[in-house]
């Protein structure tokens, strides 16, 4: 693997200038002092962010199949693996996906710091997170994929453990309990492919990807299906497929509103881009042996998470079960393997990633707002808080796919790539697969809608009647809302608009939800070269004989 | 009679001494003045100043630390060999001395308050601790039968008098008692599963022993033999079924004695094994394989299911070093293979390196925390963090190294015991694998548990008063958690040591 540019540390110091960033909150910030770790936090994911956008600009879009700022340095030779990085067409949106939403999560948390405080801590647990989710979607090793992926455990366990809900102990330990599980047999089956692929390479063993890609084919089908089975289980768990997606209601529910966003939007896609980048290429046998596996269980998905949706009572648990029925969308794709059906995965990892962190954004700011996110509650917001209404309705339309907005773009194709799978694959059950998947779209359209209405439209309930910015503006005049309210409504806060540090948090993803679903091709394009290889790697695999 | 009598005169006559190597015995020589150093000078001065034997005691330990370097800077690869082989100075053993001597270091870190403030018999305790690590080092080298028993007595006699150190609490009498009455009843065992040994080779050099004992050629007395030694040996590092003394003891004895037992004295019980199962019984795989694999998902399975359950800490770190265990001794069940031989045992030696350095840190906190709210229960812990994070973040670096998330040591030091078994890629050690993997996930349910009460739970009596260690321990929690960050993070520092691929061979013979 030649260099294709000098710069090739840009993706070290976009990976740990986050960590550096924590390093210093942690050690030269004092705990009663609640800013200096915010700016710092902020510096730094700005940084990073800029580090990005160098990386965006550097990387060769002409290119984009081959791994660039290619490095590998030793590591632990003793067991072969080395720290080897590099970025291409797959991993670049979303590496670049996870500097954007970590850096405007900690804009939104500025003003929005959930109730047990401590800044502190809070920003240095976002700023390792971030370091983990780069890291993974860099990493070209098995072992420092694996490193990175668990990395990200721990902030996020206490995100949730500490600045969580009222069932806060539970989720968190679920959440973790359950990604545990899955990671330690990912881990054994992580070993088990080296072992075999060093077999099969005639004794050369390695973690490097290239080199798993290269001689994991080679390993004997009955193996390469257990090996996929270690692996599914790992990846299954985080995306989350079902049956394993339990612990996502309970942890989406529970975490503060900042660790809902980056659970959508990039946690949930180390999943899937496990199975993108490791599982199929490395194992193309026992991907085309689970295929049909793994497309049954992700149509399950779609259609429990969108029934799931229809029952529930609360609009961040509504929200969490759609993103089982996106990520199903998402593995269905994954599992035709086919180039378009990759593609349209892939898509769906970053549009879902933006959808689905707005809607928890709006949701976290209602919560914020109303003290409750019960639907029955909530009504008429788009009267007390207009433009926090049609953001929401914006979002909701979005998530269910609307054409125009980002969502369509990985929804429909997935849908359409299962018309076509791979010429290994049963094609009367993967066309089974797509109808069943079509009307799983009507449902998202059910609950989206039914959310919306109940939420924004109708008069306010009587419970928080008067209570907003604008109504007290109609009725008292704008300049004395702002110091009359306290008193007027006793122990109650105005019900305020969208305030500004949410309006910076969030435009960046309004436009990028409008953006990509006009000119879809921007994406597309970085995104059809590597898939394009990839699939070639797979096909190439199952046909070995 | 009179002509053997006179045989064995004249015999005596021809005796010449060994020729000694006195730079190889160096750390051991240290270690004895060193240990009559401390017992004459602690009847020679006033209680006011009893608390200058830890420092002199320290001293001891970091004096025996460079004949270990120098040695290791000139070994060379070459193993300097004493007394006919049967006592050996390799790789193998200056790793494992160093290690021995680190613990005993850091122990003494955290015993020091402990001791001053409970009144307890300083001088003593020292030199009964100096004693154990003695035998601790001198384990290492052993290449005998006799050296090896006279090492485990050695270092196990003192530990059954620390565990019952509060000699006025009835649970630490307790402790001391029962630890003693278990120990001896393996010593037992052990002994006479040795003696089978010996009827049948006729020595009590292992390498010896090694040539003679080989697979598919084994009578019955052999097999009773191997399985006594093993047994007894099972009985030192707590494996189940022979697990039972440790809780008790561990939650009886003083917190730095628990320290001791669960890292220094379980860890001499493993070089004794490896020893045993390299150099005695490398053609007996057929027998300790099995044995070993069914010890060490047991060990790990019950160790974790029991865990689970305590709301004691030092009691749930009780059996959390039991299962523990289990993940040390799992590559142990391939040593006999020839793919797995060499990551097995380096697997070992890198497991109880870290597994010293989490567990001895979590211990320390322990102390630390526990000299605030004088308690034990779990719950103690709640609002830890916000009264003294730097506490909490260390309690988060070791009980996440215990459960094996990277990027801290602990996760290293699983990973190379997966990746030993699976080097031996048979049916069984996959599903030892599995069985592990399930474990892992166990253990992570009450290592957040605590991780949780240390983060997320108020302070049970409101008292948020923050902690101010003492400076011994706030030295040794420095040199656990770097330790165990950086074993993890740039596993190479470590991983070097484990490469001893000449010992397995030396070994092996």
């Amino acid at each position: 693997m030649n260099n294709l540019t000098d710069s090739n540390w840009v993706l070290s110091l976009g990976t740990f200038l986050p960590l550096l960033g924590a390093v210093v909150i942690m050690f030269f910030t004092s705990k009663d002092d609640d800013q200096t770790p915010k700016v710092i936090g902020i510096v730094t994911a700005a940084a990073t962010l800029a580090v990005g956008v160098y990386t965006l600009i550097q990387f060769d879009y002409d290119q984009a199949d081959r791994l660039q700022f290619f490095v590998d340095a030793e590591w632990i030779e003793v067991i072969s693996s080395g720290y080897t990085i590099g970025l291409d067409g797959i991993s670049l949106p979303l590496y670049f996906l996870s500097m954007v939403v970590t850096l405007l999560v900690m804009i939104y948390t500025w003003d929005n710091m959930p109730d047990a405080g401590n800044p502190k801590a809070f920003y240095s647990l976002m700023l390792i997170l971030q370091t983990g989710m780069a890291g993974s979607f860099i990493a070209q090793d098995l072992i420092l994929f694996f490193v990175f992926f668990e990395v990200v455990l721990l902030p996020m366990y206490f995100m949730i453990g500490v600045w969580g809900g009222e069932q806060r102990k539970y989720a968190s330990l679920k959440f973790f309990l359950y990604t545990m599980f899955g990671s330690a047999f990912m881990l054994v089956a992580f070993l088990a492919l080296f072992f075999q692929a060093g077999d099969a390479a005639g004794g050369v063993e390695s973690f490097g990807f290239a080199h798993l890609y290269e001689f994991g084919a080679l390993i004997d089908r009955d193996v390469q299906v257990w090996i996929f089975a270690g692996m599914f289980l790992g990846f299954a768990v985080k995306v989350p497929m079902f049956p394993f997606h339990t612990w996502l209601p309970d942890a989406h529910t529970q975490a503060p509103t900042q660790g809902s966003v980056i659970l959508a939007a990039i946690l949930l896609k180390l999943g899937t881009y496990g199975f993108v980048r490791i599982a199929l290429p490395m194992l193309p046998k026992g991907a085309e042996a689970w295929a049909p596996v793994i497309g049954i269980l992700a149509v399950i998905g779609i259609i429990y998470g969108a029934l799931g949706c229809l029952a529930q009572t609360d609009m961040k648990r509504l929200i969490a079960f759609s993103s089982v029925a996106h990520m199903g969308y998402v593995m269905l794709g994954i599992s035709t393997l086919t180039e378009f059906g990759i593609n349209a995965a892939l898509y769906g990892m970053v549009a879902h990633g933006l959808i689905t962190g707005m809607l928890f954004f709006v949701a976290g700011s209602v919560k914020h707002r109303y003290h409750t996110l019960e639907i029955k509650r909530l009504s008429g917001m788009l009267l007390q808080m207009p433009k926090m209404g049609w953001i929401l309705g914006f979002a909701a339309m979005a998530s269910l796919g609307l054409p125009g907005l980002a969502g369509f773009w990985g929804e429909f194709p997935a849908i359409l790539s299962a018309y076509n799978p791979n010429e290994a694959l049963s094609e009367e059950l993967f066309r089974v697969l797509m109808v069943v998947a079509a009307v799983g779209t009507v449902l998202a359209a059910a609950y989206l809608l039914w959310l919306y209405q109940r939420t924004a439209f109708g008069e306010p309930g009587d419970e928080f009647k008067g209570q907003s910015e604008v109504e007290q503006g109609k009725h008292e005049g704008l300049a004395h809302s702002l110091s009359s309210a306290a008193n007027d409504h006793g122990d109650h806060e105005v019900i305020k608009d969208v305030q500004r540090t949410e309006w910076i948090a969030w435009t960046p993803f309004l436009i990028a939800i409008v953006v990509f679903g006009v000119y879809p091709q921007l994406m597309f394009q970085v995104l059809d070269p590597a898939v394009t290889a990839l699939v070639e790697t797979i096909n190439a695999g199952i046909k070995l004989p | 009679m009179i002509a053997l009598l006179s045989s064995a005169l004249a015999q005596a006559d021809e005796w010449v001494s060994p020729a000694i190597d006195w730079h190889a015995i160096a750390p051991e020589l240290i270690l004895v003045i060193g240990i009559n150093l401390v017992l004459l000078i602690d009847l020679n001065i006033g209680e006011s100043k009893k608390w200058t034997m830890a420092t002199l005691s320290g001293f001891v330990v970091l004096a025996a630390f460079i004949p270990v370097i120098t040695l290791g800077l000139e070994l060379d690869g070459v193993p300097r060999e004493m007394f006919d082989g049967r006592y050996v100075i390799d790789e193998y053993a200056l790793v494992l001395k160093a290690f021995f001597l680190l613990v005993a270091y850091v122990i003494i870190l955290i015993s020091q308050n402990e001791l001053e403030e409970g009144g307890y018999y300083q001088g003593e305790f020292y030199v009964l601790m100096l004693c154990s690590v003695l035998g601790m080092v001198m384990m290492t080298s052993s290449r005998d039968l006799v050296s090896i028993f006279v090492s485990l007595e050695l270092l196990s006699i003192p530990a059954y008098m620390m565990a019952a150190w509060r000699k006025r609490s009835s649970v630490s009498n307790e402790a001391g008692v029962k630890y003693y009455l278990l120990g001896v009843f393996a010593s037992a065992i052990m002994l006479f599963g040795m003696s089978y040994l010996y009827g049948i080779t006729g020595t009590t050099k292992l390498v010896d022993i090694g040539a003679q004992l080989t697979n598919g050629d084994l009578n019955g007395l052999a097999v009773v033999g191997i399985a006594f030694v093993l047994v007894g040996f099972a009985f030192k590092v707590s494996a189940v079924p022979f697990h039972t003394w440790a809780p008790d003891t561990y939650e009886g004895a003083p917190t730095p004695v628990t320290a001791f037992l669960s890292v220094a004295s379980k860890a001499a019980g493993f070089v004794a094994l490896v020893t045993l199962v390299y150099t005695a019984f490398p053609g007996a795989s057929d027998v300790y394989g099995p044995m070993i694999w069914v010890m060490a998902a047991l060990t790990m399975t019950v160790g974790n299911v029991l865990a689970l359950r305590q709301s004691n800490i030092v009691r749930m770190l009780a059996y959390s070093s039991v299962s523990q265990g289990g993940f040390i001794l799992m590559p142990l069940a391939f040593a006999g293979d020839p793919n797995a031989s060499g990551s097995a045992l380096n697997a070992v030696v890198v497991y109880l390196l870290v597994y010293a350095f989490m567990n001895l840190g979590a211990f320390a906190v322990v102390i630390a925390v526990s000299r605030k709210t004088n308690s034990g229960e779990i719950s103690s812990f709640g609002g830890l963090f916000n009264y003294a994070p730097g506490m909490a973040v260390a309690m988060t670096v070791f009980m996440a190294s215990l459960a094996g998330i990277p990027p801290l040591g602990g996760w290293f030091a699983k990973f190379n015991a997966f990746k030993a078994v699976l080097d031996a890629g048979n049916t069984p050690a996959y599903v030892l694998a599995c069985i592990a993997a399930v474990n892992t996930v166990i253990s992570a349910a009450y290592y957040f548990k605590v991780l949780r009460t240390v983060w997320v739970d108020d302070a049970p009596d409101g008292n948020t008063a923050p902690i101010n260690p003492p400076q011994p321990i706030v030295a040794a929690l420095a040199i656990t958690v770097i330790g165990t960050i950086v074993v993890g993070v740039y596993p190479r520092l470590v991983a070097g040591f484990g490469e001893l691929s000449d010992l397995a061979g030396a070994l092996g013979g």
